[in-house]
């Protein structure tokens, strides 16, 4: 099982205990208009053979945090703090050499767009042997062998003759799975898929999950995915993690955050999307307003300005932040309305619009 | 062909004048190959559309990339010249009229785009952008422009005194209301959009959903909708029109296609379609479709979804199917179609 | 691929015939279309003194009577397979690529050419090699610490190479090296590399370096630019979250991208210097082709003009057609 860890942890006393243990990540960028606080104080544990999918509009800090965990942000000017325990070796304040070897071996990354992920001077076959020849000591001719061995495994049709090709002389499912393909060439134990379906039609996407959700348990690794999609996460996640404006704002297994959702923001997402598998709803329940800026987040609860209930908490909301508090095995909710008062609302204002 | 249809199966509805007619629509895009640069094929992006659209209704295109829904966009409203067919905007023929004799029409037929950054331009302030149609048709303005773009922007929901912005100054989902103010400036008959709202973030898409269906409401427009997410369409279209590699496959009221799909292509676009609920993971039947959509410029013989069909037999390799009433108000191109008991009607 | 190879070949040819027309239009037929007439013409070739009677007897020699794509067709034909003059003082033979004979020293025009490109090309050569090298380096260097003193710095440096006349810098250095210190050759000293390489590198390397300061200037800014751009392509963080070393996503991922426009704008310039690096030569004396043209134009002297300007279209000519070529191997979305 994946779980939240306790958020009141002193660093560095407790030791890891999941394969992939994020504490209090802290990502934050000086620019010149203010501090951007694009991750702030996020803790989530995923292990092996389990899959948590991260949900979250655009700036909600969902890519900064796979960044982050891949140590991509390094050398750059993010200010990173709190820590990342990969196989309980402590990342953030690893070298960036070391962290540079665990790249591709140990974790990958798969992107959205595989058209633009992909050198376009360079064919399939020596990009998926540059990945794997930088952490195995073979001939070139043994990685080729890999390669299309790799292709193959993702389901690429003559893979032999493939390998050969540019990015551009395949289509745009052929791509994402050539990148999965250089994604798992290590055999890595850590899989995060950022996006990985939003540039693909509907029947490559589904295709494309199968893939995953398969190659997930013959290689037994963990998987982050990341999307602003609740319904690629409904496919995939065993665990989901709502991030609003670079925090947690709900947390729990899938099937808690899809039948018992507890957060406005969860809700909001819910009702905005329409949904094919329900009686046509006459009208979709947008969430008001947009989402903040992370120079300037509200005060109190971040999504105070757009929550339909925040009069509700006696102008708590507006005041102080919300904890993340467990109301029951695990599931965590970052806001000020009662367990009453959130179960009285999702019982009688939104699971009957949805 | 739309016919009118005697026995609704859903509710129905008045039906609206014709305001745009579609016949046997053809666009090549011609290959051109060599030394000599000779014509060696076409991409057959657009093959041969048949479709009317009613006043006051909303009609979508869906598909995936390569089906030719966004073509079809840009020939509606002439932005691109057809190879072949006919497009007739309120008793006007389109089709090969010059760009000064479409001018005129241009206020009544307007279009939205999918980025909402790059359609507008980032050195020109809202006013100026919203503004601009006003110039170029030469229209005056009863109360003035700068009255007439306050109140188009109060419309679409953006406070008014931003006149003086930037685009680059809104999130998304402004700068695609300041597109949709641009577009109702002139009050247009017909608006054709095309991915209106798939580059906005979930929450922001449903206000901008809504307010289309307001401003259909409340201004009486015409919307032909091009997307590629099936609940977005379920959501906010009268009629749906399935295209595959150039061709409407299937044609249908809303409630029929959602609720008895009769073309494979059809049934297997919406099982593919994610859904926001554990419960369906194992509950639901899934259809995967086998590989990626073939190659315009090559299309497969007869019906083209025969490459890709788990019903296809020998007849689809060799015959093409005829897009025709399988029930009333249904149209389907298939020779085996789905849920075909499900439904009163006849072939035919 | 081979097509792509056939289409830019031809589209080559079809450049030179091009400039070929233009440029005898420009020679022939403009002055004609602004009134000159087909004696004034012969005049140039005869000199002022000359009797009516000549000039005349010598327009018609030369074919300026003739209509005027018979001119273009006899002078082609002379470009291309060689021709014979007849000045009156007998028939000389012109093998080809006959360009004609200088209005002053009567003598071909191609020979002269022939002992002025090597001078051109060793200028052109070596300065490039400089400035590709110096300026690339510099420009990725600029990128990979952007907002650094050496970024600041280094386009503070090339903003001055960039402004600074060849003139100005060229004779500073001069003054400085040469005459002052006594490190370089002064001006004027060109000795072919096949005779002594050392002399050759002595007497060229302040014009190379002279030259390669502007270039460089431009290349580094350049550079600079296009390895923002690329550094932050999707690519490239592919190539990071491969966990390759990051040189290796630099000069692999990053500058192979960056590469492509730079390879362009050099194929031109390195064709346009080819034609004459006409203030470089005249400040270091060299006799290159562009010194050449000046002096051709200063004394009036048409042919010689002309057959700087056909040599210098045929260098640009070549240079963009290897730039396409190059194009195709560099980036493999170009091969149809």
């Amino acid at each position: 099982m994946t779980e939240i860890a306790e958020h009141s942890y002193r660093p560095g006393t407790e030791k890891p205990t999941s394969f992939l243990d994020v504490r209090d990540l802290r990502v934050h960028f000086p620019t010149d208009d203010g501090l951007v606080k694009s991750v702030d104080g996020l803790t989530f544990r995923v292990d092996r053979g389990k899959t948590l999918g991260i949900v979250g509009e655009s700036g909600s800090g969902k890519s900064v945090t796979s960044l982050s965990v891949m140590g991509l942000h390094h050398g750059g000017s993010a200010k990173i703090t709190g820590e990342i325990f990969l196989d309980g070796e402590e990342l953030v304040g690893a070298s960036p050499e070391g962290v540079r070897l665990l790249r591709g071996q140990k974790m990958a990354m798969i992107f959205q767009d595989p058209l633009s992920s992909m050198h376009p001077y360079y064919t399939i076959g020596y990009q998926i042997v540059e990945a794997y020849r930088i952490h195995n000591d073979v001939s070139k001719k043994a990685a080729y062998q890999h390669a299309i061995e790799m292709l193959d495994r993702v389901g690429i049709p003559q893979p032999d003759k493939r390998v050969h090709d540019y990015p551009h002389q395949f289509s745009g499912g052929m791509r994402q799975r050539a990148m999965i393909a250089m994604a798992l060439s290590c055999d890595p134990e850590l899989l995060i898929a950022d996006e990985p379906t939003t540039a693909l039609d509907v029947t490559v996407q589904a295709q494309i999950l199968d893939l995953i959700r398969d190659l997930q348990k013959e290689f037994n690794s963990a998987v982050i995915i990341i999307t602003h999609d609740l319904g690629v996460v409904a496919e995939l996640a065993d665990d989901i993690l709502v991030m609003y404006a670079g925090r947690c704002a709900e947390y729990g297994s899938a099937d808690d955050i899809f039948r018992e959702p507890q957060h406005p923001y969860t809700w909001g997402l819910l009702g905005s999307m329409p949904r094919i598998d329900r009686e046509r709803s006459e009208r979709l329940l947008p969430i008001k307003g947009t989402p903040p800026s992370l120079i300037n987040v509200p005060s109190g609860c971040a999504f105070n300005p757009r929550c339909t209930y925040c009069d509700l908490t006696g102008g708590r909301s507006t005041s102080e932040r919300p904890e993340l508090i467990d109301v029951g095995h695990g599931h965590r909710v970052a806001c000020h309305l009662t367990r009453d008062q959130r179960d009285q609302i999702w019982r009688d204002d939104i699971q009957p619009k949805l | 062909m739309t016919t009118a249809d005697t026995t609704p199966t859903a509710a129905p509805q008045p039906l609206g004048e014709v305001l745009l007619s579609v016949q046997g629509l053809v666009k090549h895009f011609p290959i051109r190959r060599g030394v000599l640069q000779r014509k060696v094929g076409a991409v057959q992006a657009v093959d041969g559309l048949t479709f009317d659209v009613r006043q006051g209704e909303t009609l979508s295109l869906v598909g995936e990339s390569g089906c030719g829904k966004s073509t079809t966009g840009r020939l509606l409203t002439r932005l691109l010249e057809p190879t072949g067919g006919s497009v007739t905007f309120d008793g006007h023929d389109i089709s090969h009229i010059s760009n000064g004799k479409m001018r005129p029409l241009r206020r009544d037929v307007q279009m939205i785009f999918q980025d909402p950054y790059s359609s507008l331009n980032p050195r020109h302030t809202v006013g100026r952008i919203v503004g601009a149609p006003f110039k170029l048709q030469k229209v005056e303005t009863e109360a003035g422009t700068k009255k007439t773009v306050q109140d188009l922007l109060e419309l679409v929901g953006l406070n008014p005194e931003h006149y003086n912005r930037y685009p680059h100054e809104f999130s998304g989902g402004q700068r695609q209301r300041i597109g949709i103010a641009r577009t109702l400036a002139l009050r247009p008959k017909l608006i054709v959009a095309d991915e209106p709202v798939s580059a906005l973030d979930v929450s922001i898409q449903a206000q901008v959903v809504n307010l289309l269906e307001d401003l259909q409401d409340e201004l009486g427009l015409t919307y032909v909708m091009i997307a590629h997410d099936l609940s977005v369409v379920r959501h906010v279209s009268d009629r749906v029109a399935v295209m595959y590699l150039g061709k409407i496959v299937e044609l249908a009221d809303r409630h029929n296609l959602y609720e008895t799909p009769m073309h494979p292509y059809t049934v297997a676009l919406m099982s593919a379609v994610p859904i926001p609920d554990t419960k369906r993971r194992t509950e639901r039947e899934r259809i995967r479709l086998q590989g990626d959509v073939p190659s315009p410029i090559n299309p497969p013989p007869a019906c083209r979804f025969h490459t890709r069909c788990w019903k296809a037999q020998e007849i689809c390799k060799t015959t093409e199917p005829p897009l025709v009433d399988l029930a009333p108000r249904h149209q389907v191109a298939c020779h085996f179609p789905e849920n075909q008991d499900a439904v009163v009607g006849s072939r035919g | 691929m081979i097509t792509y190879i056939i289409r830019r070949l031809f589209a080559a040819v079809v450049l030179l015939f091009v400039v070929s027309v233009i440029t005898f239009s420009i020679f022939y037929l403009v002055p004609r279309l602004i009134g000159g007439s087909a004696e004034s013409l012969a005049t140039r070739y005869v000199g002022r003194a000359a009797t009516a009677e000549t000039v005349k007897v010598t327009t018609e020699r030369l074919g300026f009577n003739d209509p005027i794509y018979v001119q273009y067709a006899n002078w082609a034909k002379g470009v291309a397979i060689g021709t014979e003059y007849d000045y009156g003082a007998g028939v000389e033979q012109c093998p080809a690529p006959c360009l004609g004979y200088s209005f002053i020293t009567r003598q071909p025009v191609w020979p002269d050419l022939l002992d002025r490109i090597p001078v051109t090309l060793s200028l052109a050569a070596g300065a490039a090699l400089i400035w590709v090298t110096f300026g690339v380096s510099v420009g990725v260097l600029s990128a990979l610490r952007r907002g650094s003193v050496f970024d600041r710095a280094a386009m503070s440096v090339s903003l001055a190479g960039v402004s600074l006349p060849i003139f100005f810098t060229g004779l500073v250095c001069l003054s400085f090296f040469s005459y002052k210190l006594g490190w370089t050759a002064p001006g004027g000293q060109f000795v072919p590399v096949s005779e002594n390489p050392a002399k050759w590198a002595y007497a060229m390397v302040l014009p190379w370096i002279t030259l390669a300061f502007l270039f460089s200037a431009q290349y580094a800014r350049l550079t600079r630019a296009g390895m923002l751009e690329t550094m932050n392509e999707d690519y490239v963080r592919t190539a990071r979250a491969k966990g390759l070393p990051e040189k290796t996503v630099v000069v692999r991922h990053g500058l192979r991208g960056a590469l492509t426009p730079i390879l362009t704008i050099f194929g031109l310039d390195l064709g346009l210097l080819l034609g004459g690096a006409v203030l470089t030569e005249k400040t270091f004396s060299l006799n290159g082709l562009g010194k050449y043209a000046v002096d051709g134009i200063i004394a009036n002297d048409l042919p010689k003009i002309m057959g700087v300007t056909l040599t210098a279209a045929f260098f640009i000519v070549m240079a963009s057609l290897v730039v396409d070529l190059l194009y195709a191997v560099v980036d493999p979305r170009v091969r149809k």
